[in-house]
């Protein structure tokens, strides 16, 4: 049985592993130096998960339903349970080790570039061995998804639908406090700390006091925010009173450079630093963060619950195909 | 005499419809029967509940026998060769004849290294066929076998058969449907008239024949009392 589930999956495998290796090899061949040949790695590796979902998960027993071969497989002397479970053990495991050796090879790559950059957590989802587990979570839902939908398009369509957003919502919501994050209180400085706003239109937030990262190389900063010694954020009218000149007079200190920056005049950096040292006097800045040490636990703590997201949707696929009939 | 498969009161339904309704019914062991009926008879839900494929809604089916099934349109898996299926009905029975299986294909004339999805209609139900009679069943279960063959394969098809169920040292039950009567007279010794979702007519076709003064033929018997069925 094993044979068979091999088999069936034999072409698409050895596929997906040439075609790897044939990326590896040109990226090689390319050098190690490049940043935009690391950035368009990455991307193969945050993408490949959702493609083995796709291509091999959502066919997997909706191209049996859709074909009619199910009637010949489940047929036989072999319950259609065993049958479900080879399949996607042997196909799932593939995805795995397709998904692993990918990342692996794009890791070892762009290990010089990674570590001049120190921004471990920017690549987290790229590296190591996430992917792996993605590819794991992709396959199973694509196979569940086949099961429900009976057919193979619109099951493709609906993996890709559902696990996109699933990922990313759990990169956003999840993986911040996988681990409890670290707060460290420091005194704010007025002579690092800015006035505006970032983000994209039409999204951009009111501007605020923004103090500059503290130097934590490798770490993953979530959230830089300034407190009183309560705990109590600062808030705009606080803001507006203790300094009620911020904000003005900006971008009239000349023409814009060639870059775009515009010079601020030296009178509002002088006001902006008074404002942040009348504030300081109250209110500190609290850096909420995943030390770089962390970097491991959370891949392995990740890995994991997408390997057991993953065996939960095997379980429901296995009690879906019981039922069908 | 035992029967192979013993259908209670056995109920279907497909999400509204019900395709098979109160149906109680007896096949046979050691008989050729065939199972005849007009399309939407219900004959695929009888079948595909005898194999274990579809589950009943309301009753029991009982199958005292193991079964070898060749579902309608004799599917196959387009990507693997004549060879690969053959070993695929080992890898997935525990009772399986290899050297019988490799005469089937060998008298359908059948190349081992040929992918199934190039193969014709006739040769996929041959296929199908040796893969359902090389693992021995009790009970060999044939869902219009022959639709979609031309009248020389439907021959060559119906021979097979027989030849594959006589060349069986101990008595094999064979149920297959048809909706062509013609395709049931050479072969069978027992029928089942399914119309509506209910059995309108079962037995022995010896003692049918006899029973009926006015019907000359088999056809002419089925089509008598699929007459009745109201549409």
């Amino acid at each position: 049985m094993t044979w068979l589930a091999w088999r069936q999956s034999r072409a698409q495998i050895t596929i997906a592993v040439a075609a790897v290796l044939v990326v590896a090899v040109v990226a090689f061949a390319s050098g190690r130096a490049d940043t935009s040949v690391r950035l368009w790695l990455s991307v193969l590796v945050v993408v490949l998960p959702g493609l083995l979902g796709v291509f091999w998960g959502a066919p997997l027993v909706a191209g049996e339903l859709e074909s009619g071969s199910f009637r010949l497989a489940w047929t036989q002397d072999v319950s259609r349970l065993r049958w479900l479970a080879l399949r996607l053990a042997v196909s799932g495991l593939a995805a795995m080790a397709v998904a692993g050796l990918a990342s692996w090879l794009v890791t070892w790559w762009a290990r010089p570039l990674d570590r001049a950059r120190l921004d471990q957590f920017g690549s987290f989802d790229s590296r190591d061995i996430v992917p792996a587990g993605y590819a794991a979570f992709a396959f199973a839902l694509g196979v569940l998804l086949g099961i429900l939908l009976r057919r193979t398009v619109p099951a493709m369509a609906a993996t890709l639908v559902v696990f996109t957003p699933t990922r990313l919502a759990f990169h956003l919501l999840a993986r911040p406090y996988l681990l409890p994050p670290v707060t460290e209180a420091l005194p704010l400085n007025p002579s690092t700390t800015g006035y505006g706003s970032s983000g994209f239109l039409p999204l951009v937030p009111a501007p605020s006091l923004q103090p500059a990262a503290p130097g934590l190389p490798d770490a993953w900063i979530t959230s830089i925010t300034i407190v009183n010694g309560k705990g109590g954020a600062l808030t705009s009218t606080e803001l507006a009173s203790a300094c009620p000149d911020i904000g003005r007079g900006r971008g009239s200190g000349g023409p814009a450079s060639s870059s775009g920056h515009v010079q601020v005049p030296q009178s509002v950096v002088n006001a902006t630093h008074d404002c942040v040292a009348r504030i300081a006097a109250t209110y500190h800045e609290a850096v909420t963060y995943q030390p770089a040490s962390r970097y491991w636990p959370l891949q392995w703590y990740e890995l994991g619950l997408f390997l057991a997201a993953a065996l939960l949707l095997a379980a429901a696929s296995a009690w879906r195909v019981g039922k069908i009939g | 005499m035992d029967n192979a498969i013993e259908a209670n009161a056995l109920g279907k339904r497909h999400g509204r419809r019900w395709a098979l309704a109160d149906c109680t019914l007896t096949v046979p062991a050691g008989q050729v029967v065939g199972l005849v009926g007009p399309n939407g008879a219900g004959k695929t839900t009888l079948l595909e509940l005898a194999v274990g494929l579809l589950r009943p809604t309301t009753g029991t089916i009982t199958v005292r026998q193991r079964a070898g099934f060749v579902a309608q349109g004799a599917p196959v898996y387009a990507g693997l060769s004549v060879a690969d299926h053959l070993r695929m009905g080992q890898a997935l029975s525990t009772r399986w004849e290899a050297g019988l299986a490799r005469r089937l294909v060998d008298a359908a004339c059948l190349d081992p290294r040929q992918r199934a999805g190039r193969l014709s209609g006739g040769q996929r139900a041959h296929l199908a066929l040796a893969l359902a009679v090389a693992k021995r069943p009790g009970l060999l279960v044939l869902d219009e076998p022959t639709a979609n063959l031309d009248p020389l394969a439907r021959r060559e098809f119906l021979d097979s058969v027989a030849r594959a169920v006589s060349a069986a040292a101990e008595s094999t039950t064979v149920l297959f449907s048809s909706h062509l009567v013609a395709d049931l007279e050479r072969t069978c010794g027992y029928l089942i008239v399914l119309a509506g979702g209910q059995v309108r007519l079962a037995g022995p076709v010896d003692a049918l024949l006899a029973g009926s003064a006015h019907c000359q033929s088999l056809d002419d018997l089925v089509v008598s009392y699929l007459r009745e069925v109201p549409r």
